[in-house]
């Protein structure tokens, strides 16, 4: 089981309060746990990750374990704790725009 | 009795104000999607109950909301929660919120590039919707005017969208360039007595016709002249900023652009300027009259350098004679200290029998006249700063 911590209005659009927790089969990477997320809700198609191109919106950050994944190649492996669901993965939106 | 309802889109959330025909008395609804830019609110004139919302983000994208209540409850009409994005066969189901550039062979041309603020080519990429057009005779087509400039339709309520791709691949396409707001296409406008003429147009390219439900389109800029660009009488790059017509004389086409409000009289073959004895011709709204073809409204802002009104005052300007001779209305609008600016998309006239006008503010308020334009009253004056108004008449 994954836990997932959406920004406020991610979470608005999903309909859901608190933390999202997702199965996931195989690796937990920051694709695989995109997938899953993506499938369940697909609403937030787009908001997260290009529909085409599949790469990260320009203010969005992705952190888990206090360290800044979001540059870390989409199929590596998500720290344990995170794949065990002892620590969630956070989509977190950068703070920018003054 | 009658009744309106506007649909103000703003820079942080979409609000809807509804009045009975006297349109003294209002209720404030919202903010509906606190917190998001809603660069548009648009109503069916098919079905009043049916609207679009664009919601936009530049954290989260962009997001398309519809509502089938008038405005109660609204949901994104793609795939529901807890369905599977695919269907048989593994095709994807709907995604309202996906604008995919047509690049397929099909169209016959690829549309990869435009001219960016650099001079050089750039590809196109989507950003946001601007205005969301649905259709005169059904509720589920709507058009969709977008950044990087392109215009999409949906034919199945918003839950999916494809490119009308003819336009920019006509051929002027890799020459279109952004504005200071982005290259966005903002207006497009059905003509009512003939279902294959739309109008649109683009900051900065300049306006677009065409007659064939949108395979074929052409520049219709005779007659624009741009002091700001290389050719000042090209046949694009010009920045309209917005086109207004009456619907019982769908040839005739009034015109804000950058500089010069203009007019057509030959749906867009030919323009003329009519900015008259206008304080500055510098504006973004324009609209006309419900019941009178040859009324239009304006609101001069200072200069393309000063995005306010001139002289600290807040006046709609009007001219009955479609052009040339204008009168400033400012009963019951702020008349000093006043800095505000009134966007392209954030002027809108209902279709009761006095005409009402309104117009939102960068700074926030809604003002509506009753009696179309002598004098103003503020529906709300603290809102965030307003990206679009629309209004319906209801029965």
């Amino acid at each position: 089981m994954i836990r997932v911590i959406l920004p406020p209005h991610l979470r608005t659009l999903a309909k859901v309060d608190g933390e999202v927790k997702l199965e996931l089969e195989g690796q937990a990477t920051q694709r695989s746990v995109l997938d899953a997320l993506e499938a369940r809700y697909p609403m937030l198609r787009g908001t997260i990750r290009d529909h085409v191109t599949l790469q990260r919106r320009p203010f969005l950050r992705f952190f888990a374990c206090e360290e800044d994944l979001t540059h870390e190649p989409p199929d590596a492996p998500l720290p344990e704790a995170v794949a065990s669901g002892k620590e969630p993965f956070v989509v977190l939106g950068a703070i920018a725009g003054g | 009795m009658s009744k309106v309802r506007v649909l103000v889109g703003t820079r942080k959330g979409a609000f809807i104000l509804t009045s009975d025909g006297k349109r003294e008395k209002w209720d404030v609804s919202g903010p509906l999607f606190a917190g998001w830019e809603l660069y548009h609110v648009n109503g069916s004139p098919a079905d009043p109950n049916r609207l679009y919302a664009s919601q936009t983000s530049d954290w989260f994208g962009q997001v398309i909301q519809r509502s089938d209540d008038g405005g109660k409850t609204w949901h994104q009409p793609g795939t529901p929660p807890g369905e599977p994005t695919t269907g048989p066969g593994g095709m994807p189901k709907g995604e309202s919120n996906k604008f995919v550039y047509d690049t397929s062979p099909a169209t016959g041309k690829p549309l990869t590039t435009h001219q960016f603020y650099d001079g050089k080519q750039h590809p196109w990429e989507f950003k946001r919707v601007w205005h969301l057009e649905p259709s005169l005779t059904d509720p589920d087509t709507v058009y969709a005017g977008v950044e990087d400039a392109a215009l999409f339709r949906s034919t199945d309520g918003g839950k999916n969208w494809h490119e009308l791709a003819g336009l920019r691949g006509h051929g002027t396409g890799p020459k279109w360039q952004p504005g200071a707001g982005g290259m966005c296409l903002h207006t497009i406008i059905f003509d009512p007595k003939d279902p294959g003429r739309i109008y649109i147009a683009i900051s900065a390219a300049g306006a677009f016709r065409t007659d064939d439900g949108g395979k074929t389109w052409k520049p219709i800029n005779r007659g624009l002249r741009s002091q700001y660009i290389p050719d000042p009488n090209a046949e694009i790059g010009h920045c309209v900023h917005h086109i207004a017509m009456h619907k019982s004389r769908p040839g005739v086409l009034f015109m804000q652009k950058h500089w010069d409000v203009m007019r057509s009289d030959n749906a867009g073959d030919s323009w003329q300027e009519v900015s008259g004895n206008l304080p500055t011709d510098f504006g973004f709204v324009i609209d006309v009259h419900a019941h009178e073809p040859d009324t239009i409204y304006v609101v001069p802002i200072k200069s393309d350098g000063e995005h306010y009104v001139h002289e600290g005052k807040l006046r709609v300007y009007r001219s009955r004679t479609g052009g040339n001779e204008w009168e400033a209305l400012t009963k019951g609008l702020p008349q000093s200290n006043c800095y505000v600016n009134v966007l392209r998309d954030a002027m809108a006239v209902d279709s009761l029998d006095k005409c009402g006008v309104y117009f939102g503010t960068t700074g926030g308020q809604v003002y509506v006249s009753a009696d179309a334009g002598d004098s103003w009253a503020p529906i709300v004056r603290d809102l965030p700063a307003v990206l679009s108004v629309e209004v319906q008449t209801l029965p």
